[in-house]
């Protein structure tokens, strides 16, 4: 699994690729949290749509990166295109914290600041 | 019934044989060519189950974990088992959002995803002896079972 970052104004893009299980939670936590913690992030997009597998390991770490980015005075996003990801991101609540769009150009829409 | 094919794998419960236990379950099930989705669902439902087995069953110990499937005409029967601590109380262990431990980030779906993935999922546990998840599933326009569990 691999996890990329660029910046739109002060919204981080975490685009994710690979496979996201508990194998690779811990490691996917730690990346996002040292990039969390530069000043110029306030808002997150999670870019789900380079990952072909993930459960319910993922949820975890979503919401527990979208704990702390509140914490931070910020806002997320998810962009997700794979119908089982979207069906485990529905089932587990986590749209009532983040909205899910198709595409990058609708979440940066939706956060302000990108 | 009778199954038409049957395997059993055992294995180590390290964090990186959960890629490898769904990956082998998907290529054993592909004998009954499943659609893609059907087959994602198998993979997403033994991921969760494996996870538990080893967060929860062995709590990061190493022990052995088996799984065995066995293949119908239309339909899978997988089995997942540690030899770990076990389950106290199935119902809440099975309840959406519960989780033992919070602190290390579980999102307490686990369950809830296997049910939602596959058309059933029985659960078997003592406590100090372990833990047997049985997911199942039909393929193609194969009858939805309601979901259960045992005690």
């Amino acid at each position: 699994m691999e996890i990329r970052f660029s910046n739109r104004g002060s919204t981080l893009i975490a685009a994710f690729s690979g496979e996201l299980d508990h194998h690779f939670a811990e490691y996917a936590r730690e990346k996002i949290e040292r990039e969390l913690i530069k000043a110029t992030t306030r808002n997150v997009i999670f870019d789900l749509t380079g990952l072909s597998f993930m459960d319910s390991s993922g949820i975890g770490v979503l919401v527990g990166r979208y704990a702390n980015i509140r914490k931070l005075g910020g806002k997320a996003a998810i962009i997700c295109s794979n119908s089982r990801i979207r069906k485990i991101l529905e089932i587990s609540g986590i749209l009532k914290l983040m909205p899910v769009y198709g595409e990058l150009n609708d979440a940066l829409r939706a956060l302000p600041g990108a | 019934m009778q199954p038409v094919n049957e395997m059993k794998l055992e294995f180590l419960s390290k964090s990186s044989n959960e890629a490898f236990a769904r990956v082998v379950a998907a290529a054993f099930v592909s004998q009954l060519d499943p659609t893609i989705e059907e087959l994602a669902d198998v993979r997403t439902a033994v991921s969760e189950a494996v996870t538990n087995a080893i967060i929860h069953g062995y709590e990061n110990e190493t022990g052995i974990i088996t799984m065995v499937c066995r293949l119908y005409d239309k339909s899978v029967e997988i089995e997942i088992t540690d030899n770990g601590k076990g389950i106290e109380d199935i119902e809440l262990a099975m309840q959406p959002l519960y989780t033992s431990k919070p602190e290390m980030e579980r999102s307490g779906m686990g369950f809830t995803v296997m049910e939602s993935f596959m058309d059933r999922v029985k659960v078997r546990s003592k406590p100090g002896e372990g833990t047997t998840v049985t997911l199942y599933k039909t393929f193609g326009s194969g009858e939805r079972a309601g979901k259960n569990q045992d005690k």
